[in-house]
């Protein structure tokens, strides 16, 4: 199995300039492994590293120490993210651009034909719902619309590894489940996924693999069946590892 | 390459979607043509200092919208985190950097031919003389100092988060160059010792901005520049220009986009 995610030792300080160079570790050492072909749940509590786990893999973030690599290419060079899709955690596009032009434009940045772009953007469009929006521009989209652009966005180019933060996050019922419905659907086609999310029931019925990390450190990862292992679920696992018991209510 | 344009296409998109650049544009066309109106006098000195008030407003609102949409470009896309879609896409901050550096000076370019375009119109149907070539030459090095300014304005701000210190420290630097730029050999040979030696390196080590200024041609001589004098000049301006984007681009490929 070919190994198209890895994190050697990854480490990554943040260093603020008001409380006197005061260093906060946002990743410890980390280790991760993701392969062909997964789909891969990231899990872990509010500011545990996941979004900055992922800001090293783009390249947005040098880390302090460690290396990253997709596809056996270190995320420092910008022909790492040639063949991957990246949805983050909360974004606006350009908002003066409609979806359709927005689509247009990162194809050239990926360097698509003007035939495969014209074929590829209304599948996208038509995939995440949005035929009807495509020509308004995206400041007059409802919030779960421009998630949904997000991921159209992701996919312009057919990309073999996708990194979701949070895909999630602000849609509806029927949203997350068209979201789950991609991802089994990509998965199918042989791609990888990696993704982030806090709704654990989701991650049970769609990953391959979890990994939970806290604190910046790596504290459990492997098949959902293993690691729910003597709990009732995911979520009563998870609440271990990071080291809470539920507590029955008074 | 193409993905430089495709950079400079979203901002020129930009541009043209927004009011306040209109706001500007219609406002110096339109006092352009006010001053033309104004002009019923068949006195040689006012008309020629109608012209010159024509040129300055041309100057001063090319500048304006050169360091305005300039300083805004980079700290705009990480304040609406547009920044982060665009580099987890195959593109290096260098291409993104010259993208910008080429939208904006094509944007400024457009404003230029639009505003000389009036300003030959209005000479023109006054006085029945049309120095086209003097025109050009004069539209070709004033967007030629254009790019320096753009690609300082690209520099600074990538230093300073907000596009309102980018652009009021850059109207400042430039309009002083401008101003005093061609005086400052003849004031430093007025100065004590220290300042003397000064302000006669910062004569030699900064862009002469003010050498690209044909505006007394265009007023007075009405006679072309020489080629050689224009390829020079804008060799001059290429490799400020290009020393600028490589300030910027190291400035930028070192920034850490999350904090
Ligand atoms: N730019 C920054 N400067 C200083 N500290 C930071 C910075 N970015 C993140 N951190 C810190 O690093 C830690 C990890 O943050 P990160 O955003 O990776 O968490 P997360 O797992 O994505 O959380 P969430 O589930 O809330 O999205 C947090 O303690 C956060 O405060
Ligand atoms: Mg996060």
């Amino acid at each position: 199995m070919s190994v198209i995610l890895k994190t050697d030792k990854l480490r990554v300080e943040f260093t603020s300039r008001e409380f006197r160079q005061a260093t906060k570790t946002a990743l410890v050492s980390l280790d991760l492994e993701v392969n062909a072909g997964e789909v891969f749940g990231f899990l872990g509590p509010n500011g545990a590293g996941k979004t900055t786990t992922m800001n090293v893999l783009l390249g947005f973030l040098p880390p302090t120490s460690g290396a990253a690599y997709l596809f056996g290419i270190d995320v420092r060079q910008p022909i790492a993210r040639q063949r991957i899709g990246y949805l983050p955690e909360m974004t606006y596009y350009y908002k003066f651009l409609t979806a359709d032009e927005l689509l247009r434009f990162y194809a050239k940045i990926f360097g698509l034909s003007r035939a495969d772009t014209d074929k590829r953007i209304p599948e996208l469009l038509k995939l995440v719902e949005l035929e009807h929006a495509a020509r308004r521009p995206i400041k007059s989209y409802s919030k779960g619309m421009q998630q949904r652009v997000g991921l159209a966005q992701a996919l312009i180019n057919n990309p073999d590894l996708l990194v979701l933060d949070e895909p999630t996050s602000g849609l509806d019922p029927l949203g997350r489940m068209k979201v789950r419905e991609i991802i089994e659907r990509l998965k199918n086609e042989g791609k990888t996924v990696f993704f982030s999310s806090h709704e654990l029931g989701e991650v049970e019925t769609v990953c391959d693999r979890v990994a939970i990390i806290h604190q910046g450190e790596l504290k459990a990862v492997g098949s959902v069946e293993d690691i729910s292992a003597g709990h009732a679920n995911l979520e009563q696992a998870f609440l271990k590892i990071v080291g809470v018991q539920s507590q029955p209510l008074p | 390459m193409n993905k430089i344009i495709a950079v400079a296409g979203v901002v020129i998109k930009e541009l043209y979607r927004r009011k306040d650049f209109y706001v500007l544009f219609v406002l110096t066309a339109l006092l352009t043509v006010a001053a033309g109106a104004v002009n019923f006098f068949h006195d040689e000195k006012i008309v020629r200092y109608v012209k010159d008030i024509c040129l300055l407003l041309i100057w001063v609102s090319a500048l304006v919208i050169a360091i305005v949409t300039t300083a805004r470009q980079i700290p705009a896309e990480r304040e609406a985190r547009t920044i982060f879609p665009l580099l987890a896409k195959p593109v290096s901050r260098a291409q993104v950097i010259a993208g910008k550096f080429l939208g904006c000076w094509l944007a400024t370019g457009v404003a230029l031919v639009v505003f000389y375009f009036f300003f030959a119109i209005i000479t023109g149907s006054r006085e029945q003389i049309w120095p086209v070539g003097m025109y050009l030459q004069a539209m070709w090095l004033q967007w030629a100092m254009l790019a320096i300014v753009i690609a300082m304005v690209l520099l600074g701000s990538i230093y300073f988060a907000a596009p309102s210190s980018t652009s009021t420290i850059s109207f400042i630097v430039v309009v002083g160059i401008l101003g005093i730029g061609s005086h400052l050999k003849t004031i430093a040979l007025q100065q004590a010792e220290p300042m003397q030696f000064i302000l006669t390196v910062i004569y030699f080590v900064m862009p002469h901005l003010e050498w690209f200024d044909l505006r007394d041609f265009v007023v007075y001589d009405q006679t072309l520049v020489s080629w050689m004098a224009l390829a020079l000049a804008t060799g001059y301006a290429v490799v400020w220009t290009g020393f600028f984007l490589f300030l910027a681009w190291l400035g930028f490929s070192r920034k850490n986009l999350t904090t």
